[in-house]
């Protein structure tokens, strides 16, 4: 029956104000966000609620003539706050959230193929009081696997009218234009005690029996599939396959592609570069400017071959697999079965690792795998690694011709970072974040086929949220660092780089580095790399290449020649524990929604690596 | 005769009695329809064994074993997964 439900014709209270705000809400996995996509075409808007890591998409929707505007509220199972998210939903719903209009009607989102479960979140939504359509959702799959259901006594038994959609197929969606031209209050039924969950459920139950549901066969092709993917032997096969297939590819394409992009933007650069005739202006425009948004843009390749990924792993049902297989070993870290692949991928690259944590619905457990990301080895440590082995470990076999004295140097770094990780992850879960009171709870969707379409808007999400968000926050570190680099002006021209302010500083923190066998060039390599780690590598170029010492030695040499190898090897421990990256700061800053986070997690993480430089350059000194 | 729902061999069903969690636990088991008189099926085990699959209200919902054991049922005969009459 893909037809609005008017149960309430003969209703007296005929309201029929005009709806101008509406509200979507519904249980997690209900399809809410894919019928929000489908009604506001996507025409929508990504924030964030005041003061809250809760997401807020709001929408426009063109109906005939009017606009209306539709707020997505997070997936709730009930309106008791409890959560972060069920306070959201109520506050807006309420209209208490500020800049937040008050919605004026509601969409009630139900997904038809497990109604019985979903109907308990009718009762508080219902109770509210405001003109409510519910909407049964995945009607065709309901159909398709034999269930039913009598929406005429469905209506009867809610007090509002009813319909049958498919958001994924778009069909039935003319219900919700005629609803909002003519929304009417919820006729007065006995609702339960909306606070109770249990009442909720029973009266779920009750209602469920008399609009005679049948609830639909489980797909028996899903659990057929599972018999292969959650097998005691294959299961972990197919896990590891996926899992390795994801980071190659993050790694072996998402890389290069951004490496690419890299090379394009500074070639566009070198060609604009002689058609600008002052110094300082065109330094500003190329080096400040042009380099900062560049290191923006080189992010989105990564970022979007991850959540091509990760949005094929999660429509099509895998991904709850892949943290089912995974728990059990994150679990003995404290942490669940969701961080491995955010954790996975922070091998690549923290930035885009820590945008796809959101996926893990606990806050406490997102919030741990944030802080820990950034200490995995990420794709930008790997110049400075390189560099620094070659220039101070001579290569001497170790296993054979497997193993040399430099590839262990490298695979120690790995463990080094991991152990950081997992020791973090440990204090964390055991202290400030330890969640007792959120048992692990990990509902197995049906396989699926993921669209294209949800897959784009996922991408489309994640890139404009990044390029929006957080990019905005790197170009201007990025500008304040080339600042001070080409700072203080020199008869109108930038100061060569011994000169500048960030020279001055480096200078300046040379009795705090000394400790850790670091001159003040590794200082104002320090610096600089705040920006990116790899930025690193063509400081100490510039630096050493300008000293009338080291000009002719190749990097490596000068290196040599002005290091120790403790100070050398202290440089690597640093660079492994240190929290060198503005875009990291700056996502974390956009994915916890305030500044505390990130300045914890960069103190924290600088701590570290300047205690574990220490001992290790002492410790180094000492043997020799 | 009273069983732990993380004692349940794979494919036996148990109707709950008991769900000895800090109420906020059990609020939360409970939208996922794990409470009183709700039938659970033992439906599957991860590959290194925890956490353990339940199939109930037509749906599988996963929990670690340190959570199921502190869910108690009565095991019952079997019955079609799909029958919702209570």
């Amino acid at each position: 029956m893909n037809q609005l439900l008017q149960t309430m014709a003969d209703s007296t209270s005929q309201s029929q104000q005009q709806v101008r705000t509406v509200a979507l809400i519904g249980p997690p996995n209900s399809g809410k966000t894919t019928l929000f996509n489908r009604l506001t075409k996507l025409r929508q808007k990504v924030g964030n609620y005041p003061g809250i890591t809760v997401e807020q998409h709001t929408g426009v929707m063109a109906l005939s003539g009017r606009e209306i505007t539709i707020i997505d509220l997070p997936g709730v199972y009930s309106l008791n706050p409890h959560s972060e998210d069920e306070r959201v939903a109520v506050s807006v719903l309420n209209g208490s959230m500020d800049g937040v209009p008050r919605p004026e009607a509601i969409l009630l989102v139900l997904d038809a193929t497990n109604l019985t479960r979903h109907l308990t979140l009718a009762a508080p939504v219902i109770a509210l009081g405001l003109p409510t359509l519910a909407l049964l959702n995945m009607g065709d799959l309901l159909a398709g696997r034999g269930g039913s259901i009598d929406t005429v006594k469905l209506a009867g038994e809610l007090g509002v009218p009813v319909a049958i959609v498919s958001a994924t197929e778009g069909t039935g969606l003319d219900a919700v234009g005629r609803f909002l031209q003519q929304a009417n209050e919820p006729v007065q039924m006995t609702l339960p005690v909306v606070q109770d969950v249990r009442e909720c459920r029973r009266w779920a139950a009750h209602i469920a029996r008399e609009s005679a549901y049948r609830a639909p066969l489980p797909p028996a092709w899903t659990r057929r599939i599972d018999d292969v993917f959650l097998h005691k032997v294959w299961g972990p096969l197919v896990f590891v396959i996926v899992v390795g297939a994801v980071f190659q590819t993050v790694f072996g394409l998402g890389q290069p592609l951004s490496n690419a992009l890299q090379n394009l933007l500074a070639e566009m650069g070198q060609k604009v570069a002689p058609f600008i005739a002052n110094d300082f202006l065109r330094s500003l425009l190329l080096d400040g400017i042009w380099k900062g948004v560049s290191s923006v843009l080189v992010f989105l390749p990564q970022i979007l071959v991850l959540f091509l990924f990760i949005g094929l792993l999660e429509d099509s049902g895998y991904l709850a697999r892949a943290a089912l297989i995974a728990d059990r070993t994150m679990h003995s870290v404290g942490l669940n079965g969701k961080a491995f692949i955010p954790l996975l991928s922070a091998y690549a690259c923290a930035v885009p690792a820590i945008m796809a944590s959101r996926t893990i619905e606990n806050k406490r457990d997102r919030l741990a795998t944030i802080l820990i990301a950034p200490f995995m080895t990420c794709s930008a440590r790997l110049p400075i690694y390189t560099l620094l082995i070659a220039a101070f470990i001579p290569e001497r076999p170790v296993v054979g011709v497997l193993l040399g004295t430099r590839a262990l140097a490298m695979l120690l770094l790995y463990v080094l970072g991991f152990a950081a990780a997992i020791g973090t992850a440990k204090v964390l879960k055991s202290s400030v974040l330890k969640s007792t009171s959120a048992p692990f709870v990990l509902e197995l969707p049906e396989y699926r086929w993921p669209t294209l379409r949800s897959i784009g808007l996922r991408l489309t999400d994640r890139g404009s949220v990044f390029l929006q968000q957080a990019g905005t926050v790197i170009l201007c570190i990025s500008l304040f660092v080339w600042g001070l680099t080409n700072l203080p002006l020199h008869q109108g021209q930038p100061p060569e780089l011994e000169k500048s302010v960030v020279a001055r500083l480096g200078h300046f923190i040379e009795p705090v580095i000394r400790p850790l066998g670091f001159n003040w060039k590794i200082g104002v390599g320090l610096l600089t790399s705040v920006v990116a780690r790899e930025v690193m590598v063509g400081t100490l170029g510039t630096l050493y290449g300008r000293d009338p010492e080291t000009r002719s030695m190749s990097l490596q040499a000068a290196l040599q020649h002005d290091l120790t190898f403790s100070g050398a090897m202290a440089l690597l421990v640093f660079f492994a524990f240190a929290m060198q990256c503005t875009s990291t700061l700056a996502v974390v800053r956009r994915e916890t929604n305030s500044w505390k986070w990130p300045v914890i997690q960069f103190i924290y993480m600088t701590g570290i690596a300047f205690l574990g430089a220490f001992l290790v350059n002492h410790a180094l000194s000492a043997l020799n | 005769m009273q069983v732990r729902l993380s004692d349940l061999k794979l494919g036996e069903t148990a109707v709950i009695e008991e769900v000895a969690l800090p109420e906020s636990e059990r609020q939360l088991l409970m939208r996922f329809g794990f409470q009183d008189g709700a039938e659970v099926r033992c439906s599957r085990r991860a590959p290194l064994g925890d956490p353990i699959v339940y199939s109930l209200d037509g749906s599988e919902i996963a929990l670690r074993v340190e959570t199921a054991c502190q869910i108690l049922g009565a095991r019952v005969e079997s019955r079609p997964i799909t029958d919702y009459s209570e």
